[in-house]
């Protein structure tokens, strides 16, 4: 998988006229790699990672994945979104299939994937149940397993957690880097928590604001297994400051 | 403003705002109340008019029959098999007029919730016929189709196509837009959204639009009746007011409103049984 956008440009008309939200947006993820995108409100953080899933297009530039232009979305790019976006009708199971069933495979075959990614999320003993009664956490993960269930080349998540309590959260990303291991899934996550990101990924992207552009790429030198006593390590800690002083300077004013 | 007395100063404070707010079971906002109390006042919302009824009739009330000459009434007319009559060619007027109004109704108004261009079709001329009374059109309708059955059904049916249309395009409205992109994402194409996520999710909302929107067609179908029929539950009304049998009239109205209340709790049942994920 190799995932690549090439000097991406987006603008908004808005009523005073031309908004540019995204500059010159050149990013790559390559297999398995986990890599973040921060940025604060405003520099059009969602809609690059909405350019990438395809559900708009850029005003000039271009998205690549494995050398096949996005021209809109598909199931090979899945999308975790903050909001839960779970079928409130459908019980866990077909919320998990239904991405599947969409594109038309053997209820079997479906039933056994659903099995299978429920159990990757541990899930299972909710398989009949119905959104409304599971917790936040829970509603993310079902969104994850249905993401994964269609196995997609990347999984684009827009600050998946966001609306999670802070143990919830810390619960979650812990999972979310074990299901990464496990599954070996390209991920690029997007998010305004720093300490997330640096905690999560392998690489960086960190995005100015308005327009949104990328001021800098960050390699993070962690050791890959990552528990609660990662966050304590000095160089944890360094990178965090790095990337706070990075969202803190502001880039020199375009002389156009 | 009110002059101020000098020796009550205090009065704003004492005047229960400082203990906050007051206890109490009846005027507790969005809370339940015991039940004991609910079934107290439910009882009572049906027996005091009752009684008051009964209270008028016993002072001798003009054309006010006692509670009990109307349910002799009643009685009379179902052994002579004229209220089974009625209800039946009532029942299958609204029945027919609204099936068809229901069956339209779904598809336009999900269409035109879901896509712009049809709401912009069909939106302006069903915002303006709409707001002609169905009633008004009854001159035509005569005209057109004679005076008939059809004609009764078509007065139904134009009294409540319109609402039902523009009531399940409004809930289409409230599809949560990352519901769809999240089926995009899924691999959905855009039948399947509009067939497998607008639909479903809007199904509880039709429920409901089509529960509302009865009443008018209970509205509707006697005032078809009083126009011309030789059966129905309001051609019947109309009969017996031309005998001054005010008992029957009391009687049919007492129908009309327990047969309607049916159709409101079957709606929520099918509401219950198949949407369950949308009741409380």
């Amino acid at each position: 998988m190799h995932l690549e956008t090439f000097n991406l440009y987006k603008h908004f008309t808005t009523r005073q006229g031309q908004l540019l939200v995204l500059k010159d947006i050149n990013l790559h993820v390559e297999t398995g790699q986990f890599v973040c995108a921060v940025g604060a409100s405003g520099s059009g953080k969602t809609t690059l990672l909405r350019l990438i899933a395809g559900l708009e297009m850029p005003t000039s530039g271009k998205i690549m994945v494995d050398g096949k232009p996005v021209l809109g979305p598909g199931a090979e790019r899945g999308m975790v979104f903050q909001s839960y976006t779970l079928y409130p009708w459908m019980s866990v199971a077909k919320n998990v299939g239904f991405g599947l069933k969409l594109q038309g495979v053997a209820k079997s075959l479906r039933s056994q994937r659903v099995a299978e990614y429920l159990d990757v999320v541990g899930l299972s003993q909710f398989a009949n149940a119905y959104p409304r009664e599971l917790s936040g956490g829970m509603k993310q993960r079902v969104a994850i397993a249905r993401a994964l269930a269609s196995q997609p080349k990347i999984l684009l998540m827009d600050e998946p957690f966001g609306a999670l309590d802070v143990q919830t959260k810390a619960t979650m990303q812990e999972f979310l880097l074990d299901l990464w291991r496990r599954t070996g899934t390209s991920i690029l996550m997007i998010t305004h928590d720093v300490e997330e990101a640096v905690f999560l990924s392998q690489r960086i992207y960190v995005l100015t604001a308005r327009p949104g552009s990328i001021q800098q790429e960050v390699q993070l030198n962690l050791p890959p297994e990552r528990t609660y006593t990662t966050r304590r390590q000095p160089n944890f800690q360094h990178y965090q400051d790095e990337i706070m002083d990075l969202l803190r300077t502001k880039p020199s004013p375009d002389i156009a | 403003m009110a002059p101020q007395h000098p020796q009550a100063p205090t009065s704003l404070k004492t005047r229960g705002r400082s203990r906050g707010i007051m206890p109490t079971v009846f005027w507790r906002i969005a809370e339940d109340i015991p039940p004991h109390l609910k079934w107290f006042l439910v009882a009572l919302s049906i027996l005091l008019p009752i009684g008051l009824w009964w209270f008028l009739a016993f002072q001798g009330a003009k054309f006010i029959p006692f509670p009990g000459e109307v349910w002799q009434a009643l009685v009379t007319l179902q052994k002579q098999g004229v209220l089974q009559k009625d209800t039946l060619a009532s029942c299958f007027r609204v029945g027919c007029g609204f099936l068809l109004a229901a069956l339209l109704s779904a598809p336009i108004g999900i269409a035109m919730g879901t896509f712009a261009s049809i709401r912009a079709l069909c939106e302006p001329i069903i915002g303006i016929v709409r707001y002609m009374p169905s009633p008004a059109f009854i001159p035509l309708l005569i005209l057109y189709f004679d005076i008939g059955e059809l004609t009764k059904i078509i007065l139904i049916f134009i009294g409540t196509v319109f609402f039902n249309v523009l009531m399940i395009m409004d809930a289409v409205k409230f599809v949560p837009k990352e519901l769809i992109e999240a089926t995009y994402t899924l691999g959905g194409l855009r039948h399947q959204v509009l067939f497998q996520v607008i639909t479903p999710h809007v199904i509880p909302n039709i429920l409901d639009a089509f529960r509302v929107n009865m009443a008018a067609s209970w509205n509707l179908v006697v005032v078809a009746e009083l126009v011309n029929a030789n059966e129905g539950l309001g051609k019947r009304i109309e009969l017996a007011q031309r005998t001054l049998s005010t008992d029957k009239i009391f009687g049919y109205l007492i129908v009309l409103g327990l047969l309607g209340l049916a159709i409101d709790l079957f709606f929520q049942l099918l509401l219950r049984l198949f949407c369950r994920w949308a009741v409380d």
